[in-house]
């Protein structure tokens, strides 16, 4: 063990990072241990909770010429598809509940209310940013292919832009994630088929097709004379989602001490070694139980990133007790309120549209 | 067999298909599994309404099927989903009603296996009001639509569960006309740990198309004698030109289709394995195994540190595969039987149809795996 910041000893010695990987393998083995009917309760009613959000918001948007509907049912809407988005889908797909033996609930079955389709989902998220979470070269995660967030990412007069850019991208975030779990950059550098490219799109647009024919289309219609604020209603509830989702996502690796790292670093990376690269790429947002559960638990991006598969509602009681052991192994754990973790990420973005001084 | 049934999404009426444009990407059976478990039908469920003690470890459940239940022959077993600590337990068992039982209810015939978790679960603790999960009704031991006329039923212990389907069934038939003529042979510990009982004593009273002739191999604590093909020939001399059942322990049907083949009537024969999952001993967490790969038909050995992902990619075998460090999931393949060990955490999984993650999990035994 020692006291010093990561920062000032690049290589960090062997033992004690190992040591750190044992006590983290134990906290993780504490609660496949201990999983159970809390837990499938817990997963279970957030479901039934989400549909009946959703069903209620729909409602109240068939009626949405009367203003309060309006307001009540957008609010509803943009509630169930965070929740949906969130605390369902993005932790279903990681596996969190697989260990319940539920259809009805599983990594294998699941499909949510998001553009880009689950498997798309699965592979870029789950399995390569995951895996190489903040290594430049390797995280396409690490702005998303079209933000410059280190140093070490090549500048191009193009990122001078990259603000603005950044800005766009937060309302219309389901379809950047959607043509980036594309891959079209990996397919042009070679790294995948065209072949791929074309599946995944024909995939792409059946999935489309249905979620803007819903949204846009058939429940607009159904609402007759409410057809336009209904719309109006479901477009805002997709902007909010969006806009919070990109929110949430920009804070989990990319406010101001968060690491990144070179492919040197990550040879013959270790189990230990893994870990403590988890710990320094990510960072958490402060926040009461409510907010935990709208940000799907992202707000534990520490505790998430090192346990991707534990149930997400876990994450919580892990929380202080990883801060506990990174504090004995002098390692960082940035955590912060939701502001000033949002402005910090943004003087990210600002500070990388220019090249290296 | 597939352990986690479900239908796909744009099943059901045009109805539901037409408002599963409203629902997506769930279907209306999402919203409506909500309300009660058994409107679903992506994942068929089933809500026990009465537990009916047989014997003293062996409970009849009457369930009641939901709107998902796809129906039944006579003769097949059903994957059984019961809900333990928040996970739900698959098992399998055989239906002992005809396919369209008078009070619209399925039954099972679960006997409690000692330290077992989810059959003592099973029989002795699901009070009425209990959903089970009902995957898809299979199996091709079963009584043909036109049975043949005569047949033999050859049974031990809980091997009558599937044959009581199809006697109930026959007894079903309406008594005029043509009826096969049928013999059971079944054989028990004692008396008392008969199941069907007083049912099989009063049908050899009342069917005169039915011969019921039981056999007890400790019938007063004596040695054992079991059912044995050579006691098959005395009991029922035509044996050769019936159409044969079978389904009981391993070794009493391994004598059966040894002696079945012998006479060269083999085509008469129709065998049921209950394939439990086989339970070697605690040392063998320890040691490795053989692995097969069921549908690629390769086998392998795999040592007790070595990832299945990587044994079967040396085999040959296009395994899924993501991150290989047991994140992402992208790897999870179906245990057929046998056991494996998490390399993380050392947790064992033996239940057969549990997906496993390939890429962190390694032999704890001889296994297969549904690739």
């Amino acid at each position: 063990m020692r006291a010093s910041g990561a920062e000032s000893d690049p290589s960090p010695q062997p033992e004690w990072v190992e040591a750190l990987g044992e006590e983290l393998d134990r906290l993780r083995a504490e609660v496949i241990a201990t999983r159970g009917e809390p837990d499938a309760r817990y997963i279970r009613g957030i479901v039934t909770s989400q549909r009946a959000l959703e069903i209620a918001g729909r409602i109240a948007l068939a009626f949405s010429l009367f203003p309060p509907a309006w307001v009540g049912g957008t609010l509803m809407l943009s509630t169930a598809k965070i929740l949906e988005n969130m605390e369902l889908g993005h932790n279903i797909l990681h596996g969190q509940w697989d260990w319940m033996g539920d259809p009805a609930i599983h990594s294998t079955t699941w499909e949510w209310d998001f553009l880009t389709p689950a498997d798309a989902w699965k592979r870029t998220h789950n399995h390569q940013h995951h895996t190489w979470t903040n290594v430049v070269g390797r995280d396409r995660d690490l702005g998303y292919a079209i933000l410059r967030m280190s140093p070490e990412q090549p500048w191009h007069p193009a990122h001078l832009a990259q603000p603005l850019a950044n800005a766009l991208l937060a309302p219309v975030f389901e379809w950047g994630i959607a043509l980036y779990d594309l891959e079209p950059d990996v397919v042009l550098s070679g790294g995948r088929s065209p072949r791929h490219l074309v599946d995944d799109a024909a995939r792409l647009t059946a999935k489309a097709l249905r979620q803007l024919a819903k949204d846009y289309l058939v429940f607009p219609l159904l609402a007759g004379p409410s057809a336009v604020p209904c719309l109006l209603g479901n477009l805002t509830a997709n902007t909010v989602r969006n806009i919070w989702s990109h929110t949430i996502i920009m804070c989990g690796h990319f406010p101001g001490a968060v690491q990144t790292f070179t492919e040197d670093q990550v040879e013959e990376e270790t189990r230990g070694q893994w870990y403590l690269r988890q710990i320094q790429g990510s960072a958490n947002i402060d926040g009461g139980p409510l907010f935990h559960i709208l940000t799907g638990n992202l707000s534990h991006q520490i505790e998430h990133h090192l346990f991707p598969d534990l149930p997400s509602n876990r994450y919580a009681q892990l929380a202080p007790r990883v801060r506990a052991i990174c504090q004995r192994y002098g390692l960082p754990y940035v955590t912060g309120p939701l502001l000033r973790q949002y402005a910090s990420t943004w003087g990210r973005v600002l500070r990388h549209a220019l090249p290296n001084r | 067999m597939p352990v986690l049934p479900w239908r796909p999404a744009w099943s059901g009426t045009p109805l539901l298909a037409a408002a599963a444009w409203l629902t997506s990407p769930l279907t209306v059976d999402d919203y409506l599994g909500l309300v009660d478990p058994l409107l679903c039908a992506r994942h068929p469920a089933g809500r026990v309404v009465a537990a009916r003690p047989e014997t003293d470890d062996g409970t009849t459940l009457l369930i009641k099927p939901g709107r998902g239940w796809a129906g039944h022959k006579a003769g097949q077993y059903v994957p059984i989903g019961v809900r333990i600590d928040g996970a739900l337990h698959w098992r399998t068992y055989s239906l002992t009603c005809p396919p369209e039982p008078a009070d619209g209810l399925l039954s099972i015939t679960v006997q409690a296996a000692a330290g077992g978790r989810v059959s003592p679960r099973l029989a002795h603790d699901t009070p009425p009001g209990t959903v089970l999960r009902l995957g898809p009704a299979q199996g091709d031991f079963c009584l043909p639509d036109r049975p043949p006329p005569r047949m033999l039923m050859l049974t031990a212990g809980s091997g009558i569960t599937p044959v009581m389907g199809m006697l109930r069934t026959l007894a079903d038939r309406p008594p005029t006309g043509p009826h096969p003529d049928v013999v059971l042979l079944h054989s028990t510990r004692t008396i008392r740990e008969r199941l069907f009982r007083d049912e099989l004593q009063a049908m050899h009273r009342q069917l005169s198309w039915f011969r019921f002739v039981p056999h007890h191999t400790r019938p007063g604590g004596g040695p054992s004698r079991h059912l044995t093909p050579g006691h098959v020939a005395g009991l029922c001399p035509d044996w050769r030109e019936r159409e044969t059942w079978a389904c009981g322990p391993e070794a009493m049907l391994q004598a059966v289709e040894a002696h079945w083949a012998d006479a060269r009537v083999t085509e008469r024969l129709h065998v049921e394995r209950f394939r439990l999952a086989p339970f070697p001993p605690r040392d063998s967490d320890t040691s490795g195994g053989r692995v097969r790969f069921l549908r690629t038909g390769v086998d392998a050995d795999a040592g007790t540190t070595v990832a299945l992902l990587e044994v079967g990619e040396q085999a040959g075998v296009a395994m899924p595969y993501g991150c290989r460090r047991g994140l992402c999931f992208g790897c999870l393949t179906p245990l057929a039987h046998g056991r494996v060990r998490d390399l993380r955490t050392g947790e064992i999984q033996d239940e057969p149809g549990r997906l496993i993650q390939t890429c962190v999990s390694a032999a704890a035994g001889p296994l297969a795996l549904d690739i």
